[in-house]
């Protein structure tokens, strides 16, 4: 992007005031997915498969159908021929078996049928005359045993060109880089650990179930309104899986309740299309909890091997890791994604990761907050750990000795531009939290973690209106408060107020295409397009000044909301308001807006260093958060209190996977704990305030040097809160989550 | 599903009698309204009780004993001084159920009935020797509580039964009792094991002793090799450690998604000490 | 079993409706009387995003049923502010940032202003185990306890 932009002092940016959507969110009025309906609304359910692995030999409907109450019922023959491909080629497929099976069952909870009725329990109780025989088969869960040569085959032919031969059909991606020479640098060491680590499954665990409501005529037109990180791919998904015009389906985001990663998709969005084809009338479709822990993507599990040479000094000499992620019954679990995370936090001679995506018998896999990354990050810096206590060296100093810095060669390719993992450190080691004292019982851990961050497709729309107020149209759903900082970022070129922009989450028919609201890009992507909008109306009023002032538009600038003599030379007028020349702009050459389309490039990678006190009872091994401090580069803060809601949020579900979280699955596949009481994701009193620490080191790439934030807290705090166990409790706890019973275990085995 | 709301127990007794399919009573909720959205169990008949006359009534009775209405709350329970100073064991074990709004509704009744092992107020209502009315077709009779449930989801009430109060006896001097349970998180969970320990001191010796375990066996237990190892005792060190090794003996519990075996055996004899130690405690008229 | 008639009050205005006994009162504040501040994200009474009081006692709506609420009187986060004056914690609440997505904060201020008219003095852990039915999981919780601390200060400095 051109950097001749790049500003340093901001009026509105760095400020904290109410967010737009503040009213509406806290009196209960703001629309959520399932809180709209629509006239002769029928109701939608899906029957799903109470099997981990099975072969749909007959579903017979007939019953269903003669319900009296029952309008419509699919399956996968109501939906369009999509061709498989292997890999992600075929994500479309892939997307499609998800959300209806076709010749198999490819886990418990995978979708075989659905129905619209006229009540929702109308179509609850239709689900049960709906009579599926199946045929079970074997089925795996484990991604070391679905690797094993004698494991269940999920899908022949799935495995991509990336893939070496000789590897099981479950292996469907493979991913190697590095650089240097491995072997040498560990010839160099003065201590090598070499350890393996385990990581469960996760879910995102959003409070807002996934829900829409869909209207598709026969015209091959339709209405589609969903709870989603992005409507332009459940726009293009939709169509895809329907066969029907991209165009022709237009999609209105509501307000989401959470994603995390785990809305970047579709599951039964296309299902309540179908539904409402064949009914001919509006379907809506609600998930309950236990669908959305048994059939929507929680992050993949890992089972990996870490390497890391040491000198004495402190200097890591090599590294090398082995990643195997399993996600689901589908291509796409990020091992390349772990692999090139992993160690990218440092500036190593000698690296060497290896990443394998896995198939098994569980939902398909979704991204989760830097997807990937956190899983690695606990398997090396678990070892890094080991090495400084080992070593007697102090694990900020390490981190800093082989800190990656600007020019350094990321451990997965590219060199760095400007970043701020030093910083981070240095924050950290000058935190009271680092050297505050512990109580008996207590320990500390620190852990770093890196996210690439992600820029992405991205249309931006302002238009001014004759007051001289602004509404700005952006495509990436609002999940944690971006309207506030799309405002701040507006006001800041337009020169007006904050309260004077309306910012609004345009549909799929208002604006281009907008990629989903994921990799961190939000603030970044559709902050630079909101800024290059705000400067193309900008542009415009200027000409109208000029035009106004009949001086040459170089001759006329923009400052403080207003249009200004660009220097003495260029004429003695007084600034001109925005609002002066949009009062007359219907006269003046008609209305003013300003549009941006792009795919920025520049979106800058994010590191963070946590700080976390942890306690553990000897006796029930139980542990406990006791503090916490997130420190990380957010580039610019647009507004610091999002910002901090972001580390804190990231830090917490960390907490979440590095104690209790996990997806459990009984000897038949199933999954056993598909409710919030048993998917122990943490509450109020579990956890102590979050600090924060912003730290900011501008991004180039962005014009006020916005880094995104969401994704990187939630890189650290997994390997953070095992080292702090392990200096709590003298145990080094090397699978996640560290549930009691784990942690009890071994400190039975390291005193036995 | 028909739902009703009788304004007798007798009535609510005729029309469980009376009734075919799958029926339940309605008290708090919290479980039945859980397993029919699930669709783990649908019943035929719904016989919610709360519209009876007195049910929400929290009594002491002239011999310090309580009466509670089957339908008192939790949340009822905890706001009750009186019955808190005299039973904080057991009030806390109902506390411990679900989060603030689950106590709005929640009730010893109820949390006996779905014939959890893990129920938290069972234990702490067979430590302190509780025992409900039960009232059925052929009129009312008393069931201590340990003799309530048989199996998991199971209980001794036959057809046309339902308990029409609940009975604890009073609390008497030099007594104290607590429960204690584990979590792996501070709230929201189901036990993974949980200890009632109910006793009486004379002096620094105990000389009655009541406790009971949770989450570790098919149903809860009242374990006597636990009371016996602390009566007699101002429990000193070896009486806790025998107190531990007999509730870890009594367990026979299973490996599942909340808790392995063996941590469920080691944890019940720690919790049975941490308990014992408060319960003591309160019967010394100490704070705990 | 045909529909049952309910006879109710929310947020002080006389409703009637009719349901099926199967169906909650989150199904019926939803789906009969419009008011979809409540939500729905367990339905088993762990989260709280449908927490609601029923003659002043705080319940999760998705554990009570519909029939339930005959002859008794509901609030709604849609109760919560006067008119069009928001509650303290409303207002505090956008101030902090105390919400992120916002799905769960219906719930949260219902079950956070039901906490401080029974105790105007909470301590952070007497707050934190209030709120612990109440799922947030996109703050960690940290702007949720100040914003409610803070408006229980302001709210007794103001008696």
């Amino acid at each position: 992007m051109a950097l001749d932009d790049r500003k340093s002092e901001f009026t509105f940016v760095g400020t904290r005031p109410d967010r737009p959507d503040g009213l509406d969110k806290v009196t209960g009025r703001a629309k959520f997915g399932a809180d709209m309906s629509a006239p002769g609304m029928l109701h939608g359910a899906i029957l799903r498969s109470p099997h981990a692995h099975a072969r749909i030999v007959k579903i017979d409907t007939s019953k269903a159908e003669a319900h009296k109450d029952v309008k419509a019922v699919v399956t996968r023959a109501d939906f369009a021929d999509v061709p498989f491909k292997p890999g992600l080629e075929g994500e479309f497929w892939n997307v499609l078996e998800n959300v209806m099976a076709g010749e198999k069952a490819l886990y418990d909870g995978h979708a075989v049928a659905a129905v619209a009725a006229s009540s929702a329990l109308a179509a609850r109780d239709a689900l049960k005359l709906i009579e599926v025989e199946y045929e079970v088969l074997p089925h795996v869960t484990d991604v070391d045993k679905a690797m094993a040569p004698d494991a269940p085959v999920i899908r022949e032919g799935a495995a991509d060109y990336s893939v070496p031969e000789g590897m099981h059909p479950n292996v469907v991606r493979y991913h190697e880089s590095g650089h240097g020479d491995v072997e040498a640098g560990f010839a160099e060491a003065d201590l090598i650990i070499e350890d393996s680590f385990v990581t469960e499954a996760t879910h995102q665990g959003y409070i807002e179930p996934h829900a829409c409501l869909g209207m598709l005529g026969n015209d091959g037109k339709g209405e589609l309104w969903c709870t989603t990180q992005g409507h332009w791919i459940a726009q293009k998904t939709c169509a895809a899986l329907l066969g029907i015009e991209t165009s022709q389906l237009r999609v209105t985001a509501s307000e989401i309740g959470g994603g995390f990663g785990g809305k970047t998709t579709v599951f039964i969005e296309p299902v309540a299309l179908a539904l409402s084809r064949k009914a001919n009338r509006p379907v809506k479709i609600v998930m309950t909890r236990s669908e959305v822990f048994r059939a929507t993507g929680p992050t993949a599990s890992a089972s990996m091997d870490v390497k890391i040479g040491m000198k004495k000094d402190g200097t890591i000499s090599a590294a090398q890791g082995v990643f195997r992620l399993q996600g689901g019954a589908f291509p796409g679990a990020p091992g390349d994604m772990t692999a090139m995370c992993a160690f990218a936090p440092y500036n190593l001679t000698n690296v060497k990761q290896i990443g394998y995506d896995v198939m098994s018998n569980r939902p398909k896999q979704a991204a989760y907050r830097a997807p990937g990354a956190p899983m690695g990050a606990f398997a090396v810096e678990s070892v890094i750990d080991e090495l400084c206590k080992k070593l007697g060296l102090d694990p900020v100093d390490v981190r800093l000795k082989n800190a990656a810095h600007e020019g350094t060669k990321a451990s997965y390719g590219p060199r760095y531009e400007r970043i701020g993992l030093v910083e981070t450190l240095e924050a950290a080691k000058a935190h009271p939290h680092y050297t505050a004292p512990l109580k008996p019982g207590q320990g500390r851990g620190i852990s770093c973690g890196f996210w690439f961050n992600h820029g992405g497709e991205t249309s931006v729309s302002l238009a001014l209106s004759e007051d001289g107020s602004a509404q700005l149209m952006v495509g990436t759903p609002d999940i944690g408060g971006s309207r506030a900082s799309m405002a701040l970022m507006a006001a800041e070129v337009l020169g007006i107020p904050y309260e004077n922009i309306r910012v609004t989450i345009a549909d799929t028919a208002t604006l281009g295409y907008n990629d989903v609201s994921h990799g961190s890009r939000v603030t970044y992507a559709s902050g630079l397009a909101t800024i290059k909008a705000a400067k193309h109306a900008v542009e415009k009023l200027c000409e109208r000044a000029a035009a106004k002032w009949d001086i040459p538009v170089e001759a006329v600038k923009w400052e403080n909301g207003c249009a200004v003599p660009s220097g003495p030379n260029a004429g003695d007028f007084d600034p001109m308001p925005l609002a002066d020349i949009t009062a007359d702009m219907g006269r003046t050459g008609g209305p003013i807006s300003g549009h941006f389309e792009a795919t920025p490039e520049g979106a800058g990678v994010s590191f963070g260093t946590h700080i976390v006190d942890a306690e553990v009872d000897p006796e029930t091994g139980k542990t406990s958060i006791t503090r916490y401090t997130v420190i990380q580069d957010a580039g610019k803060a647009i507004h610091p209190t999002y910002v901090e809601g972001q580390f804190q949020g990231g830090a917490a579900q960390g907490i979440g996977w590095a104690l209790n979280e996990e997806y459990i699955y009984g000897e038949d596949g199933r999954l056993q704990n598909s409710i919030f009481l048993d998917y122990r994701i943490p509450v109020a009193s579990d956890l102590p305030m979050i600090d924060t620490v912003i730290v900011e080191v501008p991004n180039p790439g962005h014009p006020f040097g916005v880094r995104g934030v969401g994704e990187t807290g939630i890189v650290p705090p997994l390997a953070a809160i095992a080292n702090a166990v392990s200096n709590a409790a003298g145990v080094r706890m090397k699978q996640l989550p560290m549930s009691p019973p784990r942690i009890l275990a071994a400190l039975k085995d390291n005193n036995g | 599903m028909n739902y009703h709301s009788p304004a007798s127990f007798a009535e609510a007794s005729a029309l469980a009698a009376n009734a075919t399919g799958i029926t339940r009573f309605l008290a708090g909720g919290t479980d039945v309204l859980v397993q029919l959205r699930s669709d783990v169990v649908t019943p035929d008949t719904l016989i919610d009780i709360k519209k009876i006359d007195g049910v929400h009534d929290i009594t002491r009775n002239a011999d310090g004993s309580w009466t509670l209405g089957v339908a008192a709350t939790g949340a009822e329970m905890t706001e009750h001084a009186d019955l808190g100073r005299d039973w904080p064991g057991l009030v806390e074990a109902m506390d411990l159920i679900g989060s603030t709004q689950v106590q709005g509704r929640a009730t010893l009744t109820g949390n006996l009935c779905n014939g959890s092992p893990a129920a938290d107020s069972v234990p702490a209502m067979i430590a302190a020797g509780v025992t409900v009315t039960v009232t059925g077709p052929s009129g009312d009779r008393e069931v201590a509580v340990e003799d309530v449930p048989t199996g998991p989801g199971k209980t001794s009430l036959a057809k046309g039964e339902v308990i029409s109060a609940i009975n604890i006896p009073a609390r008497g001097e030099n007594g104290g009792d607590a429960y204690l349970r584990f979590i792996p998180r501070t709230e929201m969970d189901i036990a993974v094991v949980g200890v009632a320990v109910n006793l009486r001191l004379d002096g620094d010796i105990i000389t009655e002793a009541r406790v009971s375990l949770g989450a570790v066996a098919p149903t809860v237990l009242l374990v006597e090799d636990c009371a016996k190892a602390i009566i007699g005792s101002a429990l000193d060190d070896a009486a806790l450690d025998a107190l531990a090794a007999a509730a870890s003996a009594a367990c026979n519990p299973i490996d599942d998604k909340r808790g392995t075996i063996a941590f469920r055996t080691e944890v019940a004899g720690v919790l049975a000490k941490r308990a014992a130690k408060i319960a003591y405690a309160r019967a010394k008229g100490e704070q705990a | 079993m045909s529909k049952l008639h309910v006879s109710t009050t929310v947020n002080g205005d006389t409703v009637e409706f009719l349901c099926d006994p199967r169906e909650t009162l989150l199904d019926c504040l939803r789906d009969k009387l419009n008011l979809t501040g409540a939500k729905e994200g367990c339905g088993t009474g762990d989260c709280g995003a449908c927490s609601v009081t029923v003659d002043g006692r705080l319940v999760c709506s998705c554990l009570v049923l519909g029939v339930e609420a005959d002859g008794k009187s509901i609030e709604t986060v849609e109760g919560i502010a006067d008119g069009d004056i928001l509650h303290p914690l409303q207002k505090k609440f956008i101030e902090h940032a105390a919400l992120q997505c916002g799905i769960c904060t219906p719930g949260i201020l219902v079950a956070a202003k039901s906490l401080l008219e029974k105790n105007p003095n909470p301590t952070e852990e007497e707050t934190r185990y209030w709120l612990a039915g109440n799922l947030c999981r996109c703050t960690g919780y940290d702007k949720i306890i100040r914003a409610v601390m803070e408006t229980a200060e302001e709210l007794r400095e103001a008696s």
